[in-house]
């Protein structure tokens, strides 16, 4: 057996190749263009094939290269503001290469090679080092400092490091051994990079947006779900949290989705301006976009793709946040090759091993003391897009078995132009438990307990709706009316954020708390007002209610609010005397 | 050209063939079949191995027998395609049907179609005026988009998809759309009635026709939309026209995607579609759009009718998930007489934000559509609520935002089939209608918008 063998049968995406020694995930040139494929099944002599590009015109018979290596990417400087496809060649080499359609059979640089960075070395000659230790760094970004790490599992005691100006490929460092290293390494995509431990979330991944924060809080290194049928916001609220949660670095995928809205997107992004540190957004940003249309078996590894760039990065000592949209598409990536493998199918056509590997996909999310003893974390957010909305089929299931976070979108919400249209009902966080100490040290002693007053009070809503559905609501005593108006409050002046709004769209959290107690505030003074003879349509209908309410879509909101609580709360006292 | 001809047919399965001991067959590759009573009958490879080939035929395997003679082309299906396109009716396989010449063509294009680039192409932000009010105003068309009706049987899309390839245009220029149709398993009526239309008004001329209709081959449907849509992008990307394409029945198509998938005897995935069907038919919408440095657009209206008026079925499901939203039409306001019944609840356009303001449409619209939204919502709601405790129950807030649901639909909906309202009238009638309820009630529209809009500041 030899590493040249030939094509025996293509079947869409899928090429089977015979007379050819192959491993499995072994990467092969397929046919006279050199199309690329992975091996994911051997049968006897033959090597079954997923390509990546488009197989129309190739023949049995065409010869197919193993190269002997497994799926990987290039890790180095250069890899943020950088926009790939499903395997890590950039759109705009491509571009160049092929003009504005995607052709086939171009094998481009993930970064540019040539490109001069200055090294900074870290260690010295005749210091001892293992894989994943730091040796130095370049300034990658305004923002962003890559450090230079040894690949897992090398390492040794350096004969020579120098500093000064290099390229990714030239060698900035050999070791006693005469192993030499270079800025830029490669790492296969399906095996996860090592760490030395897995911590438990204790910080939570700050996201700007009231719902999330407050009522159902990710924390760094945590997994969350968005489920939830077309037209939900799964789109709109997976590009918030890229725009504006506080971590350091974002790995967005945008998988098996529609072209203008990736555009819109690319269009954006370099325009944004990170609210963390004022700096733009693409230097903290590495986007890979493979959209519907494109090759299938290249949407399946660009989750890979994607992660393990976070990995990397995550084992410098940040903070990443991955947003995979959507994992249903990746999902139906996996069941359309499976198909053509002729495997026998589990639920709905779905490959058996769909939960499997939805589950080591988000596995790879943690919080971690990387190898070369620092804090990273990777927090992964993925988009479902169940099928009529139903929650039932595997994906969703397979993604909530496994995530802590589940933010459901419901299409009534969406349709009551209720945005972010989270279920507050259904939605759960089980981080708040290892995330309130953090929360009462941070922003107040009694956060936590003004998070179960507000899910309370909606929680009660949503019984009392159900009565007011049959009767009405006059037919209700009035703390319970007084109980619906607080709840109106919370949904239309708390949950609902306005994406688009310049303001609105980003809420620091300690503002979030500020407009938390605003509502209870009202509460209290509308009870006790109440309770001293007011009624109920006067409380209600104090002018600087609508005020406060209002005033949260201008600038400097969180200077005001506290007076305009104080205003508040003096007329709603003042209704006591009209009476 | 091969030209050889092979006479080794082992098996004949609905719309597919399958022959062995043929030289290397490439996959996509064009068949020519000819039987033995002279017919030719064209054909594509979809398995290709040393000793296998399946061949689909688009024509239906009637009269295919084992003495058929299977010839391989050497090449994938492609279009002639020139600017002679314009103008002519083509049968699903791209024979002209209007009894004219075969076209001349300039060049001849692969109908698979490569992806665009995601980095080449331009943010779409024309706003296309359609002068159907609920369109205009609230699921705004943008040029690039695709924006598919979903409706059912019995319901008037054939007449709003016509009204909007007559009316659309952007507002402040002339410049008009060219118009490719096609036509997948409608009846010859439907299609009639389209093509008069078009010859009425004059847009046949500036229009190109594909047409498969209920009694041609099932699985040439397969081929109709791709043959539309390269001549979409040869005139728009080549030739600078705006098309809008018009794709009917999107339904019939994925049923035919569906029959031969269980001809291949493949996993079927839900309702027995195949469970590639998202990417096939991600390959079709996913064609719209605009590209740098290039004028010209395409614009898809792709028409679907659900089974059963139901959403969540695969068709409408699927296409959901690709499209940059939907027009749905409602079974409810038709029966009531209303025309066009656009439910616009569930009805969105996922670019308007990027298409209607200041600068494209009015500065207030946003503000105007939010509220309209919200209104029309609240006051439908109410109606299941005034069935059980009766309207007497209700508050002054929720009776006129009942009152308001109706007129909503009485007034802002309803138009007659040649009405083009420009996007300045359907505000101000929104603006009029909405003056109805009381201002302290309409909390999505800004004070500075009331101040200058609203009906009772404007005098």
């Amino acid at each position: 057996m030899k590493n040249e063998g030939l094509i025996y049968r293509i079947s869409g995406p899928v090429v089977t190749a015979i007379d050819m020694k192959a491993a499995m995930y072994d990467v092969v040139r397929v046919g006279t263009e050199g199309l690329m494929g992975e091996v994911i099944e051997l049968h006897g002599d033959k090597a079954v094939i997923q390509v990546y590009e488009d197989t129309s015109g190739i023949r049995p018979g065409e010869v197919v290269v193993n190269t002997g290596e497994t799926l990987s990417v290039s890790l180095g400087p250069g890899l943020l503001t950088q926009i790939y496809d499903g395997i890590q060649r950039p759109l705009p080499t491509l571009e160049k290469e092929m003009g504005v359609f995607l052709t086939r059979g171009v094998d481009a640089d993930a970064f540019d090679l040539e490109k001069i960075w200055t090294f900074e070395p870290q260690v010295s000659v005749g210091d001892s080092v293992v894989g994943g230790q730091v040796i130095g760094h370049v300034q990658e970004t305004d923002t962003i400092v890559h450090k230079i790490m040894v690949v897992p599992g090398n390492g040794g005691v350096v004969k020579s490091i120098e500093s000064g100006d290099f390229n990714v490929t030239q060698t900035i460092c050999t070791f006693e051994d005469g192993t030499e290293m270079q800025m830029m390494q490669k790492w296969p995509v399906r095996t996860p990079r090592p760490y030395q431990q897995k911590y438990a979330p204790v910080i939570p991944l700050v996201t700007g947006m009231r719902i999330l924060d407050f009522l159902f809080p990710l924390a760094k290194g945590g997994a969350a779900g968005i489920p939830g049928p077309f037209g939900s916001g799964k789109t709109v609220t997976q590009q918030s949290l890229a725009k504006y949660s506080d971590a350091q670095l974002v790995v967005y995928i945008g998988c098996g989705e529609r072209g203008n809205e990736m555009t819109e997107v690319l269009d954006e992004f370099p325009h944004l301006i990170d609210p963390n540190t004022g700096k733009p957004l693409m230097n903290r940003t590495v986007m890979i976009a493979n959209t519907s249309n494109m090759p299938v078996a290249a949407r399946e590894a660009s989750v890979y793709t994607g992660i393990t760039i976070a990995e990397y990065y995550r084992d410098m000592g940040y903070d990443v946040a991955l947003m995979a949209d959507s994992t249903s598409r990746w999902a139906e990536a996996m069941r359309e090759i499976s198909s053509r493998l002729e495997e026998m199918p589990g639920e709905e056509g779905y490959p058996a091993y769909l939960s499997t590997r939805i589950a080591e996909f988000y596995e790879r999310a943690g919080r971690v003391e990387t190898l070369n003893g620092e804090d990273g974390s990777i927090t992964v957010i993925g988009a479902v897009s169940p099928p009529g909305g139903d929650i039932s089929e595997p994906v969703s299931q397979g993604t909530l078995r496994i995530v802590k976070v589940f933010w459901g979108l419901d299409a009534g919400l969406a349709r009551q132009r209720h945005f972010p249209a989270i279920n507050w009902l259904n939605s759960y966080s089980l981080y708040p438990q290892s995330l309130d100490q953090w929360f009462r040290d941070n922003i107040a002693q009694d956060f936590p307990e003004v998070r179960i007053e507000l899910s309370g009070l909606l929680q009660i809503e949503s019984e009392l709706q159900e009565i007011v559905q049959l009767v009405g609501s006059d037919a209700l005593p009035v703390d319970q009316q007084l109980t619906l108006e607080v709840a109106r409050m919370i949904r239309e002046y708390f949950l609902q954020q306005n994406g688009f709004h310049d303001v609105d769209a980003y809420c620091d959290i300690h503002l979030q708390y500020k407009m938390a107690k605003a509502i209870l505030a009202f509460q209290e003074s509308a009870k006790s007002a109440m309770a001293s003879g007011a009624q109920l349509g006067d409380v209600v209908n104090v002018p600087s209610r609508s005020d406060l309410m209002r005033g949260r879509l201008n600038k400097g909101y969180v200077d005001t609010i506290d007076d305009m609580v104080k205003t508040m709360n003096d007329e709603i006292a003042a209704t006591v005397e009209e009476n | 050209m091969t030209g050889k001809e092979y006479r080794t047919i082992t098996d004949v399965k609905g719309p597919l063939v399958f022959l062995n001991k043929t030289e290397p067959v490439a996959f996509g590759e064009i068949v020519s079949l000819r039987l033995s009573n002279g017919t030719v009958k064209n054909g594509q490879v979809l398995d290709t191995s040393n000793d296998l080939v399946i061949v689909q035929v688009f024509e239906g395997t009637a009269k295919i027998d084992r003495e058929a003679g299977v010839t391989f082309l050497g090449d994938v299906f492609k279009l002639p395609v020139s600017t002679d396109l314009v103008g002519r009716i083509l049968d699903g396989a791209g024979r002209p049907r209007d009894g004219g010449p075969d076209i001349v063509a300039e060049k001849y294009d692969d109908i698979i179609g490569a992806a665009i680039n995601p980095f080449s192409r331009r943010s779409p932000h024309d706003f296309i005026q359609t002068g159907i009010s609920a369109i205009d105003c609230c699921t705004s068309l943008v040029r690039g988009q695709k924006l598919p009706i979903f409706s059912a049987s019995g319901l008037p899309h054939n007449d709003i998809a016509l009204q909007i390839a007559r009316q659309a245009k952007l507002t402040g220029s002339d410049e008009e759309f060219v118009v490719v149709f096609c036509a997948m398993g409608i009846t010859a009526e439907e299609y009639n009635f389209f093509r008069a239309d078009l010859e009425r008004t004059g847009a046949l001329e500036k229009a190109v026709l594909f047409v498969n209709l209920a009694d041609d081959p099932a699985v040439e449907r397969i081929i109709t939309p791709r043959l539309a849509l390269t001549a979409a992008e040869y005139l728009a990307f080549e030739k600078d026209y705006h098309v809008l394409v018009i794709y009917t029945d999107m339904t019939n198509y994925c049923d035919a995607l569906r029959q031969i998938g269980a001809a291949r005897e493949e996993v079927p995935g839900r309702r027995g579609y195949p469970g590639y069907m998202y990417t096939d038919l991600a390959m079709l919408y996913e064609r719209a759009g605009l590209i740098k440095g290039k004028k010209g657009s395409i614009t898809q209206f792709p028409i679907l009718t659900m089974p059963g008026d139901d959403i969540t079925h695969p068709i409408p499901d699927l296409s959901g998930y690709i499209t940059e939203g939907q027009v749905v039409i409602s079974r409810e306001l038709h029966q009531q007489g209303i025309y066009p019944p656009i439910n616009v609840l569930p009805s969105l356009s996922r670019l308007m934000g990027s298409c209607i303001g200041e600068k494209t449409t009015r500065e207030d619209h946003k503000s105007v559509s939010d509220q309209m939204y919200a209104a029309y919502a609240q006051g439908r709601e109410l109606r299941g609520l005034v069935a059980i405790v009766g309207e007497d129950a209700l508050n002054e807030r929720d009776k006129q935002l009942l009152d308001f649901s109706g007129v909503f639909e009485d007034k802002f909906l309803r138009q007659s089939r040649d009405e083009d309202r420009s996007i300045d009238e359907t505000l101000d009638l929104c603006w009029t209608l909405m003056s109805a309820i009381d201002t302290k009630y309409l909390v999505r529209l800004d004070q500075k918008w009331i101040d200058k809009y609203h009906p009772d500041n404007r005098k």
